[in-house]
């Protein structure tokens, strides 16, 4: 679907990319993460060719990317607004528009948005005059109102109470069941796990981490499991703090160069083993892990 | 272009929908007259309940007897300065004028005393009164009888007539062309500063709303910014032809009124055409042969140009600046650049052109782009030679494009920066950036 290579940026002295590599396949939810001035907003700027790369190249479904693209992308910005004194209706049907949908075809598709979030008594609202979740939402729309096969979502969560953020949340879904390739930057890392397929990490300019989920996931283990036993043989070493629950004590094993099995042969000994679950890092410990290091 | 005419129908409809533009169309061209209208009266009123000022004059020679106005009385009681001087004090005179004891030939000492400043008016009609009693003293004095004085006085009126390139003449009247230029100059001053002024809120809304980055998504920044441009452009043009609606409207009908008022003069000359002509020289007839000598349509075509022209020119710079801050308050530091050369025109417009249309002041002013709007609309109606209008207006072009030109290139960086506030050197160095 999108497939960028060696991008480089800079401005001035100042590199926001460097020799990025990504490939993000058809049909994904792509997750972009990184801390504030990483290079994302630079790299989805690029993307949506409201700036250029200094050097480096973007395929988009096998062809260089290049104006013809734009009615396939849809762009939902972290710094987003709408025309205040704009019509509901007419606001829609001018980004519809710009996207290059005929008049027709615009307010068919803007009908029909409409009827589905149940917002029809609004079109002739201004925005000035609509809450923030409902201005929000027809921001949402208009962005895909063009069916982008490529979307590329900047923070969609932030300012959506959890009400309509669920509603988003269900729509980027039902996008991604109908073909529609997302790529979706974000801090919150609770929606990247929710959502995410794929995901990479940019920090200081340079990609520092790409894959799916699971490889990313299965990548970092710390190798540590999470232990329950009950029935106690004998007492527990001192330097496994445990908690204890009526007869039953939680606690954190690390594998200490042993096989898994190797452990829980020793676990065995103890007492009557539960719950012996390896501890995987949540995509948040991986971020912070991450970008922590690099900085170093 | 399909996006750029997007761009200008919205631009154009977002303002020409609202109702304070229909508010504004219909009520500028009465607000004016209006204002005139309460001048005029207010002038009238205060004159008629002005109370006459007296004037004490304390007149050594004895000799000078000025005549009363409506507005000041002269009196003449043989007081000394000082008598004189405790009156105003008083408040029994308005002031004191004190004539020295001097030679006719060097009237000099004389001086006015009074509680406040006295007016331009009141010292300006001290002063002719006096020099018109010296004069017609020395002229008597030299054996010059008064009757014959009062019989000499005339009045001139020069009618002036030019021949153009093919040896036509054509009676023209100074009068007539400096109110043209002077009406055609200030309405182009005031579009570019009030239109100019929109495309700049209009693209700071843009920007500090953030919608700047879904629309640069979709179309470039370029066509963005002139359609903008454009799309104002379309309200001024729509808002001047309003104007000209309704003035022509209403023009008529107070013509017409005024017709019926009069029928049976207008009878008189459907009967017999050949009386009117023999009056000669009357002023309607007068001021009738002045107008059918403009070319008006070089006048309302080279009106339409400089201020398409002009605004253009302008327009892209507002953009610029615009684009390069948040807020309208940040714009003023910016300002400068636009308003110096804009002022420039338009005092340059009341100090050379409409003074002497051909001096090489007003030359230059209406050659060069940043000027030219305003100046040579000051010209036009004087009659300009066919190179100069040329050259002016393909100067006009080039300047527009240049502006749009460096204008584009701060625009397409500046919406995108938030949060940094830019001096001249940040925009410089955007001008100079490739991509």
């Amino acid at each position: 679907m999108l497939e960028i290579k060696q991008l480089s940026k800079a401005y001035g002295q100042t590199k926001a990319l460097t020799e990025i590599d990504l490939s993000v396949p058809k049909g994904v939810i792509f997750g972009l993460l990184g801390p504030n001035g990483a290079g994302k907003t630079t790299l989805i700027r690029i993307i949506n060719q409201i700036i250029e790369a200094d050097s480096g190249s973007i395929h988009f479904e096998g062809n260089r990317l290049s104006p013809a693209h734009i009615g396939k992308i849809g762009y939902l910005p972290e710094e987003r607004g709408l025309y205040k004194k704009m019509k509901v209706w007419d606001q829609m049907l001018y980004f519809a528009r710009l996207k290059g949908l005929s008049d027709k075809e615009a307010k068919h598709r803007i009908s029909d948005w409409l009827d589905k979030m149940e917002m029809n008594t609004w079109r002739e609202k201004k925005i000035e005059d609509l809450s923030k979740g409902m201005a929000q939402k027809v921001q949402f729309i208009s962005t895909i109102i063009h069916k982008p096969s490529l979307l590329i979502l900047d923070e969609p969560f932030s300012g959506f109470d959890p009400v309509n953020a669920e509603i988003i949340k269900n729509e980027i879904l039902e996008l991604k069941k109908n073909g529609t390739t997302v790529v979706l930057s974000t801090h919150r890392m609770e929606s990247v796990e929710l959502l995410c397929d794929q995901v990479a990490m940019i920090n200081r300019s340079r990609k520092i981490l790409d894959g799916s989920i699971r490889e990313v996931k299965n990548s970092y283990r710390p190798e540590v499991f999470s232990v329950t036993l009950t029935n106690l043989r004998q007492p527990l070493p001192f330097e496994w703090v445990a908690e204890q629950e009526d007869d039953s004590y939680h606690f954190s094993l690390p594998l200490s160069g042993k096989s898994p099995n190797e452990l829980l042969g020793e676990l065995m000994q103890y007492g009557q083993v539960l719950k012996f679950q390896e501890v995987f890092p949540t995509m948040e410990e991986i971020f912070i892990y991450q970008v922590k290091s690099t900085e170093q | 272009m399909n996006k750029i005419w997007l761009v200008i129908q919205r631009e154009y409809l977002a303002r020409v929908k609202k109702k304070s533009f229909l508010l504004a169309t219909l009520l500028t061209p009465l607000i004016f007259p209006a204002i005139m209208g309460i001048f005029v009266w207010i002038a009238v009123e205060e004159k008629e309940n002005q109370s006459l000022r007296i004037i004490e004059v304390v007149d050594e020679n004895r000799q000078f007897f000025l005549e009363s106005s409506d507005q000041y009385a002269f009196s003449f009681s043989d007081k000394n300065l000082e008598e004189a001087k405790e009156m105003v004090h008083k408040g029994e005179r308005y002031g004191v004028l004190y004539l020295p004891d001097f030679d006719l030939k060097h009237p000099e000492g004389i001086v006015f005393y009074g509680n406040e400043n006295p007016s331009m008016n009141l010292t300006g009609y001290l002063e002719s009164s006096l020099k018109k009693k010296i004069e017609d003293q020395r002229l008597y004095d030299s054996g010059v009888d008064p009757s014959i004085l009062s019989d000499i006085r005339t009045n001139v009126d020069i009618k002036s007539i030019t021949i153009d390139e093919r040896g036509q003449e054509k009676v023209t009247d100074s009068t007539v062309n400096y109110a043209i230029g002077f009406l055609a100059g200030i309405l182009i001053y005031m579009f570019i500063f009030i239109y100019g002024n929109q495309i700049m809120q209009g693209v700071i809304e843009e920007k500090s709303s953030r919608i700047i980055e879904i629309l640069v998504s979709s179309l470039k920044p370029f066509q963005l910014m002139m359609g903008k441009i454009v799309g104002i452009a379309g309200v001024g043009l729509t808002q001047l032809l309003i104007w000209i609606v309704l003035i022509g409207t209403l023009t008529s009908l107070v013509t017409g009124y005024l017709g019926m008022q009069m029928p049976q003069q207008q009878a008189m000359e459907m009967i017999n055409p050949d009386m009117t002509q023999a009056v000669p020289n009357s002023e309607v007839s007068e001021i009738l042969q002045v107008l059918s000598g403009i070319d008006f349509l070089q006048i309302v075509s080279s009106f339409v140009f400089y201020f398409l022209g002009g605004y253009l020119l302008y327009g892209a710079l507002f953009a610029a600046i615009g684009s390069a801050v948040e807020t309208p308050s940040d714009a003023q530091q910016f300002m400068l650049p636009v308003t110096v050369p804009l002022i420039a025109a338009y005092m340059g417009l009341f100090v050379f052109v409409l003074q002497d249309p051909n001096s090489t002041t007003s030359f230059w002013l209406s050659i060069i782009p940043l000027t030219s709007p305003i100046a040579m609309m000051g010209r036009v109606s004087y009659g300009v030679p066919f190179w100069e209008l040329g050259l002016s207006m393909v100067l006009l072009v080039l300047g527009f494009l240049a502006t749009t030109w460096l204008a584009g290139k701060i625009y397409r960086i500046g919406i995108l920066m938030h949060g940094t506030k830019p001096g001249y050197k940040t925009l410089w160095k955007w001008i100079k950036t490739n991509n």
